[in-house]
């Protein structure tokens, strides 16, 4: 789980997390919904992030960490400018979307779940967004990208690259 | 009045008091019904599935930890549906459980292992994925195994009831593992080595890091010259590595069982828990005088001095700045004992045999490293013994070796919670007014949480308080933090029931410490000794008029300074 990038954390992010815990520590059980907050915050949860939320709630850091990693939405790493999302749902999978994410996983050069050195796109895999007649399907930020082929993942990307 | 509920478990009519789990209530039946994830005082987590029978009313097999019984209901334990259930379960564990039993330190004494011939399982009936986590060999106090781990969670249990939570369940499903946040090694973590993990866990995945190796090489070793001590309570726990009845007070077969390991001394540390009375009762006293930030805080438990300097560093200015018995009798044999026999200090190896994972850190303190060369556990004396093929149960009993064998029953007691003020008290209380004639204090003895009690003496009040286990001592320091509590002697010690229940004492299966009140047999064995001692009070054992006329001086002298006392430092963690 190690985070290679430096955490590089704002005052004004600082104050709006310790805002959220200050409103929420005393509701028990509270830990998930700061979790949440602190991601919308900082876009993941870094060992810096999680360890404001333990002193912040008085509960451990070993705590914090169980709950982050059970569950899936919460990202330890942190995510890039625009960041991708292949459908690996049932309808994508059987239009053979593993293969459109092998093949962006290929172009950027990380694993799912990864972002890239310049911080310009991270990858991550979803369950369905609804639109299953574009099978195989992936979003880069807002937009959705359908009637995929490996090949076309070149082009789409480029786009993003240029813009930068 | 309590209501009863009367149920029938396995045909046998059992009455109850109302909200009695169908476990407890088995139990009054004399059935045992098999359990992985709970454990008495500790854990009751209901996840492992090892405990489920029928019962009347429930859907499904329920768990016997956890369901409370009703009126009228029929339990039973031990149908073929309880059966297969549990059987399945433990093939599942086994699914990717490391099998290396032959090599496994807890081979003959494992949980699953047990219920595994009992359940007449396939190891490999089902072949999970094949996972090797990594070993943590970070810390001197507990190595992790995660591949031999089966997430029972007694373990997180123990850390949590200390409330010290350095560990906990990462990730999810076929990934779940325990360890520290961010699966930092567990030495960056906030664990302060009571080993109380250790004593929880059912299989080999946790046990201390053993110097076993190292003891070994320095007895084969020509030029050296090997030394062992006993710390007080490894006396009232030996004997149940060998089978004998918790609370078998062992002592004389302990040190002829040592002996016969061929080291050059075997030295009883009872003596240096009488010095480190003489030392603190005096410090204690010299605090009153000298209206110092009061209470002052005993300092023989090393987790409990991790644990303030880690967590409660604003109290390190009020811990007795002795060192532990431990650590008195490292440095006494490498300075005193060594100028007196013309040895070199270079070639002398001090071994502890203590009851504790922690002093195996505390020996390693830069404050003091080098005075105690190896510190082992009583469950790693009990290993040596073995292999050397010495029928202990067989030993006659043998006395220590002089001049450091006479200790008094204030300095046996120190292995159970409150023995330590006790023993502190009979000192202290005599120092101030001689003709203060009292030696038992009853009111500090016992396994309740907190511990008070007052005592007037020559003009001076004293309060003090007594307690164990980290969960009571943040209970304890957060009231005198707010000033709700006003004492002048505080005995904090890290593990629940004090050292006879330390992490390095012998690891008993969930059947027995289910079943009996382990702090309390064991710790009965101390007191029983101290009672039966002519001694009672530190101060007049002869040994300590020798250590101080010969080469200390007096209690809290320069020179005892020097050798006897240490200092702490803030070392936050999180």
């Amino acid at each position: 789980m190690d985070n290679k990038s430096a955490f590089h954390g704002s005052a004004e992010q600082k104050a709006r997390l310790t805002a959220v815990i200050e409103e929420s520590r005393s509701t028990p059980g509270c830990l998930m919904h700061v979790l949440q907050e602190a991601q919308g915050i900082y876009g993941y949860l870094p060992i810096e992030v999680q360890t404001m939320i333990a002193e912040g709630l008085g509960i451990s850091l070993s705590e914090v960490y169980g709950v982050a990693t059970f569950y899936s939405q919460f990202s330890l790493k942190p995510k890039g400018k625009h960041r991708i999302s292949v459908c690996l749902g049932t309808a994508c999978y059987v239009k053979g979307s593993d293969k459109i994410l092998a093949e962006v996983e290929k172009q950027l050069g990380i694993k799912c779940g990864e972002c890239t050195e310049d911080g310009l796109f991270s990858i991550d895999s979803c369950r369905c967004v609804g639109a299953c007649g574009l099978a195989p399907v992936m979003m880069i930020d807002e937009e959705v990208y359908g009637r995929l082929k490996p090949e076309s993942v070149k082009e789409i990307l480029d786009k993003y690259r240029e813009a930068k | 009045m309590e209501k009863m509920v009367n149920l029938k478990i396995n045909g046998i009519s059992v009455t109850v008091p109302e909200g009695t789990t169908i476990l407890q209530a088995a139990r009054k039946a004399h059935i045992e019904i098999p359990t992985l994830c709970f454990l008495k005082d500790v854990s009751c987590a209901g996840s492992c599935r090892m405990c489920v029978v029928e019962a009347t009313g429930a859907r499904g097999l329920v768990a016997a930890c956890v369901y409370p019984v009703a009126e009228g209901m029929e339990v039973r334990t031990n149908t073929d549906k309880c059966r297969r259930s549990r059987k399945m379960t433990l093939e599942l564990f086994l699914s990717k459980h490391k099998k290396k039993c032959l090599s496994c330190e807890r081979n003959h004494n494992c949980e699953l292992q047990k219920l595994s011939l009992g359940y007449s399982v396939d190891e490999d009936r089902f072949k999970g994925e094949d996972f090797v986590l990594p070993i943590d060999l970070s810390t001197p106090y507990v190595v992790r195994d995660n591949d031999k781990c089966i997430n029972c969670m007694r373990c997180v249990a123990a850390c949590r009831k200390q409330h010290v939570n350095a560990i906990g369940p990462i990730g999810r499903g076929f990934n779940v593992h325990i360890g520290s946040a961010f699966d930092r090694p567990l030495s960056e973590s906030p664990c302060v080595g009571c080993g109380q993990c250790i004593v929880a866990c059912p299989v080999g995945a946790l046990s201390e890091n053993s110097t076993v190796d190292e003891v070994w090489d320095a007895l084969g070793d020509g030029t050296k010259k090997v030394v062992f001590f006993t710390a007080p309570s490894v006396r009232a726990t030996l004997g149940e590595a060998f089978d004998m009845p918790i609370g078998t007070n062992v002592e004389g077969k302990m040190v002829a069982a040592i002996r016969r390991l061929n080291p050059y001394a075997v030295f009883n540390m009872d003596v240096t828990a009488d010095l480190t009375i003489m030392e603190e009762a005096s410090e204690l006293i010299n605090r009153i005088k000298t209206n110092k930030p009061m209470p002052m805080f005993t300092s023989c438990c090393p987790a409990w001095i991790k644990f303030v300097e880690q967590t409660y560093p604003e109290f390190i200015p009020q811990l007795s700045t002795c060192k532990s018995p431990q650590q008195m009798f490292g440095a006494l044999l490498k300075s005193y004992w060594c100028e007196k026999h013309g040895i070199d200090p270079k070639t002398l190896y001090v071994v502890s045999v203590i009851p504790c994972t922690a002093k195996k850190y505390e020996c390693k303190r830069e404050q003091m490293a080098g005075d105690v060369d190896a510190a082992i556990t009583t469950r790693e004396l009990a290993r040596m013994i073995k292999t050397a093929g010495i029928k202990f149960n067989e030993l006659p009993d043998e006395e220590f070796d002089n001049p450091f064998a006479t200790a008094s029953g204030a300095g046996t007691i120190f292995g159970a919670t409150g023995g330590v003020m006790e023993a502190a008290l009979r000192t202290a209380a005599h120092m101030l007014d001689g003709n203060f004639e009292v030696l038992d204090f009853f009111a500090v003895r016992g396994t309740q949480p907190i511990k008070e009690a007052t005592y007037l003496v020559a003009g001076h009040t004293l309060r003090v308080a007594v307690t164990s286990g980290l969960e009571n001592a943040r209970t304890l320091l957060e009231s005198i933090k707010s000033g709700a509590k006003k004492y002048d002697f505080v005995e904090i010690m890290a593990c629940p029931g004090g050292c006879v229940n330390g992490g390095g004492q012998p690891t008993l299966s969930d059947s027995i410490r289910n079943s009996v009140e382990l702090k309390e047999a064991r710790a009965k064995a101390l007191y029983t000794s101290d009672v039966h001692n002519e001694l009672r009070r530190s101060a007049d054992s002869p040994v300590m008029d020798v250590l101080y006329d010969e080469f200390l001086g007096f209690p809290n002298s320069h020179k005892a300074h020097e050798i006897l006392h240490t200092s702490y430092k803030e070392n936050k963690k999180i």
